[in-house]
């Protein structure tokens, strides 16, 4: 069977150079969508399942980051019918940043020119690693199918690159008035929707600032990032289990409910 | 590490002042040198060389340390900021004049205890001998500070010029668009010769205004509206080979207004703004339009209208690397220009942006 591949780029003509890049690089390789943005990279690998993902960085709406991010905790577990989780190529043209946390090198990056001897390097890496798969028994269990080195980076390349000033105090709109929270009541933060919820132990307020612009500012030793969209209290969590399924689950001191953690944060919890 | 650190004698000054305070140091200690050598062979008195120089080596250092690395201890309470610790107020004054003194008497002193002599008797043998040496120390030392004061304020202004065009430079020249930019051409060449010409000579155009933005700071210099729209056109035009159907750009500048002048490029930091946070970030991209239209007899606007995500004028920009600088810019720029308006800033989440600038009609 020949590999299958996804190319997600925004700029029409990169998008079309790469794949005719590719066609000479590895002519084997069939690529089965070409989409132009973070969104739409998600929804069609998952409806896809193509072996290997080219993840252009920044891309309007979702960056190639955040896709990736979401595949992991979204990618069915392993099992009949499911494919192993895409082995990541990001390309970008130029993010001093990212490149540092590529040097450990789980994941393949290019750099935009895309050079044909830079991109036969590439293809022979993929080519490797796939192989290095199917030597593996393909019935595995599920972290098999993402390997901790790939979630690993995949954290680092998330994190926020520059703390910035420490936020001490929430500040919500409710009605007319602006409601004041100091950070240390603060127990979860989740992303919904267009909002933030900010739950403490006993009030629900909403704030417009994304998640991701609101991490920088929070001290990464007190608040955990257990989910793409939640961050909670580490001081606060009272337990983490999990189901016959394999999948974790964090409850909290004072709230009730029970809280989601992905595959890309359970590595974060382990017995001492 | 030496040159960043500074020299490891004043370890316990600020990092940013230590180089200068060095350099004051062997300054005054050379100018020193030169001092005892003349009084002890132009004084009519006959001073001995060695006593000559141990009291000016004593006195010198003595005001040198209250004038300068004491004042940048002091600095906060003397109203001054770093990296330029010089400060011009009351209390500076102040504290100079009384450095001087306290630092002359402290000199002093310690040459006696050397010597065993007292230069206070001299007070009673020759008062105007006494005089002489106190107003000349005074004198010395006045010229010192004044010089000082101003050579670094002048270093500290050419600095801070210096760092806003290199911050112009590194808002224009942002690599991912360098680099991306790039990228396109390399396609083009292989499918579209003609059409890469087109970008490349664009991409030279946009490179040459951008450096030479960053050279010269006038402010008029002949560059006109009719100037400004084609470097616009220039960066719309490599941006839509970028970002193909999802940006549409109208310019509608009427012909009476292009010859009126305006600051070189003023308006390319908003056009960015409006690709770089609005468009680039929305799916769908989004059109830009810029209009100059007259307004009343003695101004004219031009608006500056994305369709792009827009943002909550209300809300802190969010931290971000290269962000910011653009707006706050054009914002400076403007309140230098005499008979500008305030720069408006129209814009709501998911609602766009409208950036206003007016501006003096000139006949």
């Amino acid at each position: 069977m020949h590999a299958t591949a996804l190319i997600a780029e925004d700029e029409p003509l990169l998008a079309a150079a790469l794949q005719a890049e590719l066609a000479r690089a590895w002519p084997q390789l069939q690529i089965v969508a070409t989409v132009g943005h973070g969104a739409a990279a998600v929804e069609q690998a998952l409806a896809l399942q193509p072996q290997v993902l080219f993840l252009d960085i920044r891309m309007p709406g979702q960056s190639g980051l955040e896709a990736a991010a979401e595949l992991a905790e979204e990618w069915p577990d392993a099992g009949p019918g499911s494919a192993p989780f895409p082995v990541i190529v990001f390309v970008t043209a130029y993010d001093q940043y990212a490149l540092q946390a590529f040097e450990a090198q789980a994941v393949d990056y290019l750099l935009k020119p895309v050079l044909p001897e830079r991109l036969a390097r590439t293809v022979q890496r993929v080519q490797g690693q796939l192989a290095q798969r199917q030597a593996c028994a393909p019935e595995q269990s599920p972290a098999a199918a993402l390997p901790e080195a790939t979630l690993a980076q995949l954290r680092a390349l998330l994190a926020p690159a520059t703390p910035a000033e420490p936020l001490r105090v929430i500040q919500a709109s409710v009605g007319q008035q602006i409601r004041l929270v100091p950070i240390d009541e603060v127990l979860v933060f989740e992303a919904a929707d267009k909002y933030l919820r900010v739950l403490t132990a006993d009030s629900e307020l909403l704030i417009r600032t994304p998640l991701k612009d609101l991490l920088p500012q929070l001290d990464a030793g007190a608040f955990w990032q257990i989910h793409r969209g939640t961050v909670v209290r580490a001081s606060a969590i009272h337990s983490v289990q999990r189901d016959e399924a394999g999948k974790l689950s964090l409850r909290l001191r004072e709230r009730p409910e029970a809280w989601p953690v992905s595959r890309l944060y359970a590595p974060r919890f382990k017995a001492m | 590490m030496t040159s960043s650190q500074g020299p490891w004698w004043l370890r316990w000054l600020p990092a940013d002042s230590r180089a200068g305070v060095q350099r004051r140091a062997f300054i005054v200690w050379g100018m020193a040198a030169v001092i005892g050598v003349a009084q002890s062979l132009l004084s009519p008195y006959q001073h001995p060389l060695g006593m000559s120089l141990l009291y000016s080596y004593a006195i010198s250092t003595c005001i040198w340390c209250l004038c300068d690395p004491l004042r940048i201890v002091l600095h906060r309470w003397l109203g001054a900021q770093p990296p330029y610790y010089w400060s011009f107020n009351a209390r500076s004054i102040a504290y100079q004049v009384l450095a001087v003194v306290v630092g002359y008497a402290a000199g002093t002193a310690l040459g006696d205890a050397y010597t065993g002599q007292s230069s206070w008797q001299l007070l009673q043998l020759s008062p105007q001998r006494f005089w002489g040496f106190v107003l000349g120390s005074f004198g010395i030392s006045a010229g010192f500070l004044f010089f000082f004061y101003h050579r670094e304020k002048a270093q500290a202004l050419e600095q801070q010029a210096t760092e806003a065009r290199l911050k112009l430079l590194e808002t224009q020249l942002e690599p991912h668009m360098l680099f991306n930019t790039l990228a396109n051409l390399r396609v083009l060449i292989q499918v579209d010769p003609p059409r890469a010409v087109a970008m490349l000579d664009r991409l030279g155009d946009y490179l040459r205004a951008t450096l030479k933005a960053s050279r010269t700071d006038a402010v008029g210099g002949g560059h006109t509206l009719a100037d400004e729209a084609a470097r616009l056109r220039d960066y719309l035009e490599l941006m839509a080979v970028r970002m193909g159907p999802r940006l549409g750009y109208a310019l509608d500048l009427p012909d009476t207004l292009l010859q009126q002048p305006v600051p070189p490029l003023l308006l390319q930091p908003l056009v960015e703004n409006a690709i770089r946070h609005g468009l680039e970030p929305q799916v769908e991209g989004g059109r830009i339009t810029v209009t100059a239209q007259p307004d009343g007899p003695r101004q004219w606007r031009i608006t500056v209208r994305d369709t792009g995500v827009g943002m909550d004028p209300q809300a802190p920009p969010p931290p971000r690397a290269d962000g910011g600088f653009g707006l706050a810019q054009v914002r400076e720029r403007m309140a230098s220009l005499p008979g500008a308006g305030p720069v408006q800033v129209d814009s709501a989440p998911g609602q766009g942006t409208r950036i206003t600038l007016t501006l003096p009609l000139q006949p």
